[in-house]
């Protein structure tokens, strides 16, 4: 069979969506490493000056209150007394413009810019910490969303100032255990507008007096989520905005002389409340600076500032309040706050504007320095000009303090300008989509879904045309790519991988395309096996079927588990023809039909069906929980037996898992010997024997081991942690052992010379085979397919009419396990994978372990049995094509038991134990642990993915003797010869793998390009960060590791078909086949 | 002859459709509080009553169902029992169904079992007019070829669109749009009732429409 055109197309489309996926993941997450090092008060100084801890410095502010009233937008800030007619949202807040025209040198409005991505948490971390915080900021733990960078609140923390926050309950989470007192009140409920700002207002007033603080925090969340709930043009959203005015109205009466106000918000909305996008009516929020003692040099003047970006609140509020300001903040200090140089000794206390220039900006070389070191996504050449930049102004600062001259106000001009460059070079790297880049990954994955399509419909045709056919387009598309690269180098200077492969993958696949083009046609998407995944798609584009995508995709199961029957009704193929004698001449030709037979195979259908429903309807309860799901119990199975109290409970547990494990092995096992695979001593047949116990005994044991606890045994302590290390390294060494013995040998045919004919048998047929596994009686019985080699040998000769007469002269010789050579070595290596990934699992999932073993048995016997039901009654085409149903429960059963082995599409449900098995006392790499973790995480999708081929054998495995095989071999009639069919027709063959795996591959990247999508339509959705963003990340590594599980199986099936060809080549050596 | 019988397959569906529209309109003015959603297994119970008087009722005028060969009392009333216990087994079919598709299994069992005589008395009870106590008959109607008069045909649309539209109902359940016809098994039952009104509309249409395509076997 031709094994290199079915993986190297298979390559090129994984290749594509690698692609598409890799251009769209790099527009839309922004990434961003942590700088995990924190600012003190020794190392921010003035120079020329003895070393001064900048923080026993008199600061400007001893306290400061910060309302924050979430999607405070500013329009809804400004005051326009010529309006007459407001809108709900106009006019609202006439407090901010009594105030500021009143008092202009205490007090200012402004619009306060936010940056992408407009969402509360990444606010909340950007004006706290100063930086321009992506959807990832590698380094933070995934675990929990704590902020580990440097922050205010941190600062403020370490110079013993006492913060009192109130309000959404983000914050607890975003600071555990930071505040000097915290009143968090749950913020997840958008419909509720009134919880936490009533709660705010309980205890703002009596904490302000009481003066039990230094910085009060108060989030107000009643404007958001009335923007959410009603949009801002609303009457509710009057009332809302009415009471914040209120509210800073009181606060502002309660303020003392030391007390600075800053009332802003996080981001603001656009038209129907939503935010999270980078549109100017997301990102304009208002700020409103106040303090009862003079803040500002004087009344606005013409040339100030007309817009303050969100991160320059962060130094400005550290130099004012006196601590340092945080590491990674890349901000400039707000100068209008701050007096000009000369006036400082007169008015105010504190820093004047250049010294507070010349802070900031060393810090945040500083931070540019270490950032530099860290990552390489910053252009090395906007680097070096800063960095020029920097040591230019530093000299120049230094000789103007050194002599005491007084600065030019270019100097300041110059500091301001090189802060800003600073910050803009920081945004274009982390916090801008590119949506050129999306836009390409989205049309190369969108050609791809459709490739992988046409490839699925035509993949005879396409095998047959291959060589030429595929030489031209990859050329082509090697050469577009290599031009992008050279168009790049010589304009800009440097390569971006990403383009140069985005041209190679748009132009083979347009070239595709183009020739195949012609073939498609709407018509094969109709078909109901196709619009349930379509529906499926369409489902990722909504948040609520994404957060219950377990229950969906089950209840999708379970649709296509109940059209199977009705389908194969429908076509009159369940049921025997009833036999009237008034429709004798029935429309039915029906070849060998025998009522009996189908009746068998109906109810081994409905059997299988039965078994299918039953184990889908269990699964049900091995669903771990999302935050959003309100009312769910997680599944008892999903915490670790060393965590359950109760001891009754804990054995009956782990004698469950026992038990399953135990049934898996045996189903296993009991299979290979069913179909006679467990006879000759090859490499698969010793691992089947020996590895596959031993490996399960293993992982009992472990279980054991790590449920005892730990005060139990004193005095075996020092055994029991040594087995804990041991035990799961010696389970991972047997399946790494049994994985290479399959790889390497994975042949599991046992030849017997039949009744020696000739003399010639005996050095045909090796002798060691015999010798070496003394076959009992008891175990000749389990040898039901012994393959009858001699007539498998006659139909080989048939060609060769001069050979015929040498027939009767070979030996007969008869083949156990020959019927099912492809299917074992692939079983074998799923189920020892199964065990292995089970291992990775808390010890409960072995139960819905057991029923994902379940319900591939009764999919592929669901597949064998319709296949066989339409093959008797003569409508099968011949080949051994796979039809959609199956495949698509196959690749649906993959998510399903994804969320049934108690993942989620969440990061916080990352199951992270799986990175300590075997390894109890952490890892000093990152590699290790993290594909530990993955294993763990798409243990469902490899095991499906690897199996995939199964469904093309099965069929054949299952096949009813005497009616299929009379049909392909002539009027023989003979024993069924089941695998080796394929071996008959390799033509076929590689088309029927081809087209299965890319109807396979199909699926998941439809899900893929779904999820994609969804992720590029709804990047203002509320739940972007939280559900769609995940989710993509989520569907993106599935179908990654998927696609190369997928790869693995192939490679699998086409390593066994050598093997099988040296075999008979060994057998026949003359026989070039 | 293929007139005479869609024009009396669409007047029998009127009739049930306007029996559908009483159920709900007349309780609607009788009792005080009555609504679809408010009192939604009053309603349930309402519609399938009705439904299933008014088929039995015009179906036996209309006398379809197949012809019995023995005339003796006690064999219709074995006839007569065998569709109650049918009825009743298909109510708990559906039931299974029903739960197996994710609804809860203990808590709202009564909405879920409400459900399923609706679903009974819009499907069952029609092959049980149609084609009398015999699963075989109705395993051979839902095939392609197993319709041998108009009004198996007629079966074959009216059940496919119920089932079909109690299935779409399913869909708008985990949405959180906190709608009152979002509560199970509002969305079902009131999937199927509109599935079942359009196969009502659709299988005289259809087969008015197809009338030259259709050929039949005698019975
Ligand atoms: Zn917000
Ligand atoms: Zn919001």
């Amino acid at each position: 069979m031709k094994g290199l055109p079915v993986l190297s197309l298979l390559l090129g489309l994984c290749f594509f969506y690698f692609v598409g996926i890799y251009l769209f993941v790099g527009g839309f997450l922004l990434v961003r490493l942590e700088v995990n090092r924190t600012s003190s008060c020794g190392d921010v100084l003035q120079p020329g000056e003895e070393p001064v801890d900048f923080c026993r410095v008199q600061p400007r502010f001893r306290r400061a209150v910060l309302l924050i009233i979430d999607a405070l937008k500013i329009d809804f800030a400004r005051f326009d007394p010529n309006n007459t007619a407001p809108r709900p949202y106009e006019n609202k807040l006439p407090v901010l413009e009594e105030t500021a025209s009143s008092r202009p040198s205490h007090s200012r409005l402004y619009p306060f810019r936010a940056d992408p991505p407009t969402t509360t948490m990444q606010r909340i971390k950007g004006f706290t910490t100063g930086s321009l915080p992506t959807f990832v900021d590698v380094g933070n733990n995934f675990a929990s969303s704590a902020i580990l960078e440097d922050n205010l609140i941190h600062q403020f923390g370490q110079v013993g100032k006492r913060v009192v926050f109130m309000g959404d309950d983000t914050w607890e989470s975003l600071f555990p255990k930071k505040f000097y007192r915290s009143l968090p009140f749950p913020s997840f409920n958008v419909k509720d507008l009134h919880t936490v700002d009533n709660g705010i207002l309980q205890h703002l007033y009596t904490t302000m007096t009481s003066g039990d603080w230094d910085v009060l925090v108060a989030h107000f969340l009643g404007v958001d989520h009335c923007g959410h709930r009603f949009g801002p043009d609303h009457p509710a959203m009057a009332d809302k905005l009415t009471q914040m005015n209120g509210v800073i109205r009181s606060v502002i009466d309660r303020l003392q002389n030391d007390t600075l106000l800053v009332v802003m918000g996080d981001h603001g909305m656009t038209d129907n409340g939503d935010h999270g996008g980078e549109s100017q009516k997301e990102t304009d929020a208002a700020i409103f600076l106040y303090s009862p003692a003079p803040l500002f040099a004087g009344p606005p003047s013409q040339n100030e500032l007309d817009v303050v970006p969100q991160t320059d609140l962060v130094p400005t509020l550290a130099l004012l309040l006196g601590v340092p300001i945080p590491y990674s903040s890349v901000g400039q200090v707000l100068l209008p706050l701050f007096p000009p140089h000369g006036q400082k000794e007169g008015t105010v206390e504190g820093l004047s504007q250049l010294e507070a220039l010349w802070i900031n900006a060393k810090q945040v070389n500083r931070f540019l320095e270490t950032y530099s070191g860290m990552a390489k996504d910053i252009p090395p050449e906007s680097l070096s000009r800063l960095k020029e930049e920097f040591n230019r102004l530093s000299s120049e600062y230094l000789t103007t303090v050194r002599f005491g001259r007084s600065p030019s106000p270019e100097l300041a001009a110059s500091l301001q300008a090189y802060l800003t460059s600073v910050r803009d070079t920081c945004r274009a790297t982390w916090a801008r989509f590119n949506p050129v880049k999306m836009a390409a990954g989205l049309a190369i994955l969108a050609f791809a879904c459709v490739l992988c399509f046409i490839l699925s419909e035509f993949s005879i045709d396409l095998l047959r045309e291959t060589g030429p056919g595929l030489k031209v387009p990859v050329i082509m598309a090697l050469t577009a790519g290599g031009c992008v690269a050279v168009g790049q180098l010589l304009t800009q200077g440097y390569i971006e991988v990403a383009w140069s492969l985005a041209a190679v993958a748009l132009t083979s696949q347009l070239l595709f395309l183009w020739t195949w083009a012609r073939c498609l046609t709407a018509r094969y998407l109709l078909i109901p096996p196709v619009v349930i995944p379509l529906l499926r798609c369409a489902s990722l584009l909504s948040d609520s079927y994404v957060i219950a995508e377990g229950r969906v995709v089950t209840f999708l199961m379970f649709s296509l588990a109940l059209y199977i029957p009705i389908h194969l009704n429908w076509d009159g193929l369940l049921l025997p023809p009833i036999h009237d004698p008034l429709k004798s001449a029935g429309l039915l030709p029906s070849p060998g039909l025998s009522p009996s037979t189908v009746r068998k195979e109906s109810s081994t259908l409905l059997a299988c069906i039965g078994l299918l429903v039953g184990s889908l309807y269990l699964s049900l309860s091995f669903h771990g929980c999302r935050e959003e799901q309100g009312f769910c119990q997680p599944s008892p199975f999903l915490s670790p037996l060393s965590r359950l109290q109760d001891s009754q409970l804990k054995n009956l547990h782990y004698v469950l898992s026992i038990f399953s494990l135990g049934l898996w092995t045996y189903l296993l096992r009991r299979c290979l010997r069913h179909y006679g695979n467990l006879n000759s001593s090859g490499g698969t047949v010793f691992t089947a024997r020996w590895i596959l116990p031993l490996l399960s005994m293993c992982l009992g044991l472990h279980w054991a081991v790590s449920a005892t606890p730990e005060d139990s045994f004193r005095n075996l302590a020092e055994l029991i942690s040594l087995a804990q290390l041991a035990l799961p390294r010696a389970a991972f060494c047997l399946l790494g052992l049994g994985l290479v013995l399959i790889w390497l040998d994975p042949l599991t045919v046992f030849v017997k010379t039949r009744a020696a004919t000739s003399t010639r048998g005996s050095s045909l047929s090796p002798p060691r085979y015999r010798a070496s596994t003394g076959i009992s009686p008891q175990a000749e019985l389990h040898h039901l397919i012994p393959q009858i080699y001699q007539r498998m040998r006659r139909s080989l000769n048939d060609g060769e009419m001069s050979r015929v007469s040498e027939v009767d002269s070979r030996p007969a010789v008869e083949a156990y396990g020959l019927g099912t050579v492809y299917s074992a070595p692939l079983l074998l290596f799923c189920g020892l994978l199964g065990i292995g990934l089970l291992l990775l699992h808390p010890e409960g999932m072995a139960l819905s372990f057991l029923l994902l073993l379940l319900e591939m048995g009764a999919l592929l016997h669901i597949q064998a049995s319709s296949t066989t039901l339409s093959g008797l009654h003569g409508t099968d085409s011949g080949g051994f094509y796979v039809p959609w149903t199956p495949i698509v429960m196959w690749s649906f059963a993959a998510t399903q038991f994804f969320h049934a082995t108690g993942h989620l599409p969440t990061f916080p449900s990352i199951q992270w134990g799986a990175a300590f098995v075997g390894f109890p006392d952490g890892h000093t790499g990152t590699i290790l642990p993290a594909s530990l973790v993955t294993l763990n995480t798409f243990a469902s999708h490899i095991l499906f993915a690897v199996s995939c081929p199964l469904l093309l054998f099965w069929p054949l495995v299952c096949e009813v003797r005497g009616s299929r095989g009379g049909r392909a071999c002539g009027e023989e009639g003979e024993d069924a010869v089941m695998e080796m069919r394929l071996r008959e027709n390799p033509k076929q063959f590689s088309s029927a793998l081809l087209q299965l795996s890319t109807r396979y591959l199909f699926i998941h990247g439809a899900q893929v390009f779904a999820s994609v999508c969804a992720a590029a339509i709804l990047r203002r959705h509320l739940m972007v960060w939280k559900v769609f963003a995940p989710k993509l990340m989520f569907e993106a590594s599935g179908f990654l590791v998927s696609s190369l599980s997928l790869l693995i199986g192939v490679t699998l099936v086409l390593r066994v078909d050598i093997a099988v060809g040296h075999w008979f080549k060994r057998i026949i050596p003359d026989t070039s086949r | 002859m293929w007139d005479h019988e869609i024009r009396a397959m669409a007047s029998t569906h009127a009739i049930i459709a306007a029996s559908v529209f009483m159920a709900t309109v007349l309780p609607a003015v009788t009792i005080r509080g009555f609504s679809v959603y408010g009192t939604h297994l009053l309603w349930l119970y309402s519609v399938s009553g009705t439904v299933t008087a008014v088929s039995v009722a015009v179906f036996w005028l209309l006398g379809i169902s197949p012809p019995t060969k023995k005339h003796t009392l006690g064999y219709k009333l074995s006839r007569l029992f065998r569709s109650c216990v049918y009825f009743f087994l298909s109510c708990l079919f559906f039931h299974t169904v029903v739960v197996l598709y994710g609804a809860p299994l203990i808590e709202s069992a009564l909405e879920t079992f409400s459900l399923a005589v609706l679903l009974t008395s819009l499907t069952t009870l029609r092959c049980l007019c149609v084609l009398g106590p015999n699963v075989q008959a109705w395993i051979r109607v839902f095939s392609r070829h197993g319709a041998m008069s108009v009004w198996d045909t007629c079966l074959q649309i009216t059940v496919a669109c119920t089932v079909v539209g109690a299935w779409v109902g399913a869909f708008p359940i985990p949405l959180d749009w906190d709608r009152p016809w979002q509560v199970w098994p509002v969305s079902c039952s009131l999937g199927a009732m509109i599935g079942f009104l359009t196969g009502l509309v659709a299988a005289p249409a259809w087969i008015h429409y197809h009338r030259k395509q259709l050929t039949y076997k005698c019975k």
